[in-house]
């Protein structure tokens, strides 16, 4: 863990430049107001599909041939039931997060 | 008081309801933060650099993985897009030049976003420095959280086997929002068979980048049969 600090100051100097990347992109590229159909459009349909594709992509290390995924269908279902039970993100993440790590934690069917 | 003072008064009042999310919002962020073994203050450092909600989650997720500095970025970058389309209708009511042009387009969170569009600026007063002042409070509210919380984090310990979880709950709560602005069960349904595909047949490592390209690339097309269609 030696060089994690620089690794942690790395990160974050890559995750600020993309955050401001992204909230600056539109002020840089479009010095009015654009109502170009092609940018309404991916506007629309593109944030919806890179969502689904950040969660599939945020299961990549797991392998679905043995039961080992029965823990994460079981954390996404209770965040399922605290999102559509309260629409508090912190309750939802934190809550979801918390019995998968109790359900890990336990050896629960690994 | 002066004119300024009450200035600052009337934006940091409305700032209040952001306030009251940002702090147990930072709060969580901070707890899990430094459940990764760094140091508090890091957290209240990111809450300074980063001031993203949501990606900052998603760094407790990469962190825990230890991402590369690449996918950190690409990742980001795919998670803040639902940010570039906000950006849009601010475009005229930002001041054009200065200093506090770029600290207002570095903290448009959604939260500043929302209390940017909807709140008026106080009669006979500078409407930059009233939008500035807001995205300052704003800020101070989401570093306070995330120090208090990496505190409290340093000072409770508990195992951190499976906190990387943070991030399919967070990007399925997203999903789950978007999904309530669209709901198109098909292009969701289309998408999951695009990300499992990619990363079944395609490419594990490259799993985000080649499923996003292609998922542009093929809306792009889906676009470009409808209009030909038409004609």
């Amino acid at each position: 863990m030696e060089n994690s600090i620089s690794y942690l100051l790395l990160f974050m100097l890559v995750m600020a430049s993309a955050t401001f990347i992204t909230r600056a992109l539109p002020f840089v590229l479009f010095h009015k107001k654009s109502d170009h159909p092609l940018v309404e459009y991916l506007g629309t349909y593109l944030p919806p599909v890179l969502m689904v594709l950040l969660l599939v992509y945020s299961f990549k290390n797991e392998s679905f041939i043995s039961l080992g995924f029965v823990p994460e269908v079981i954390g996404l279902v209770s965040t399922l039931i605290f999102h559509l039970r309260w629409r508090q993100p912190l309750i939802s993440i934190v809550g979801g997060t918390a019995i998968y790590m109790v359900l890990v934690q336990i050896g629960f069917m690994a | 008081m002066s004119a300024s003072t009450s200035l600052s008064a009337i934006a940091f009042r409305t700032t209040i309801p952001v306030m009251l999310g940002y702090v147990p919002l930072g709060i969580a962020f901070g707890v899990l933060f430094a459940e990764l073994g760094y140091h508090w203050l890091y957290a209240g450092l990111m809450g300074v650099v980063v001031f993203a909600g949501t990606a900052q989650f998603l760094a407790v997720g990469l962190l825990a993985n230890s991402a590369g500095l690449v996918e950190v970025f690409a990742a980001t970058l795919l998670l803040n897009i639902r940010h570039m389309f906000y950006g849009l209708s601010l475009l005229t009511r930002f001041p054009k030049t200065g200093w506090r042009r770029w600290y207002m387009i570095f903290g448009l969170t959604d939260e500043t976003y929302s209390l940017l569009t909807s709140s008026k600026v106080p009669h006979g007063e500078d409407p930059v420095q009233f939008k500035f002042l807001i995205t300052l409070f704003n800020q101070m509210s989401w570093v306070l959280g995330c120090t208090i919380g990496g505190w409290l984090g340093s000072q409770i310990n508990f195992s951190t086997a499976g906190i990387e979880f943070v991030l399919p709950a967070l990007f399925l709560v997203l999903v789950i929002e978007q999904y309530r602005q669209l709901p198109k069960l098909s292009l969701f349904v289309a998408a999951l068979a695009l990300g499992f595909a990619t990363l079944i047949f395609i490419s594990r490592d490259q799993m985000l980048l080649i499923s996003c390209s292609l998922a542009v690339a093929l809306l792009l097309l889906a676009k470009g049969a409808q209009t030909w269609k038409i004609r």
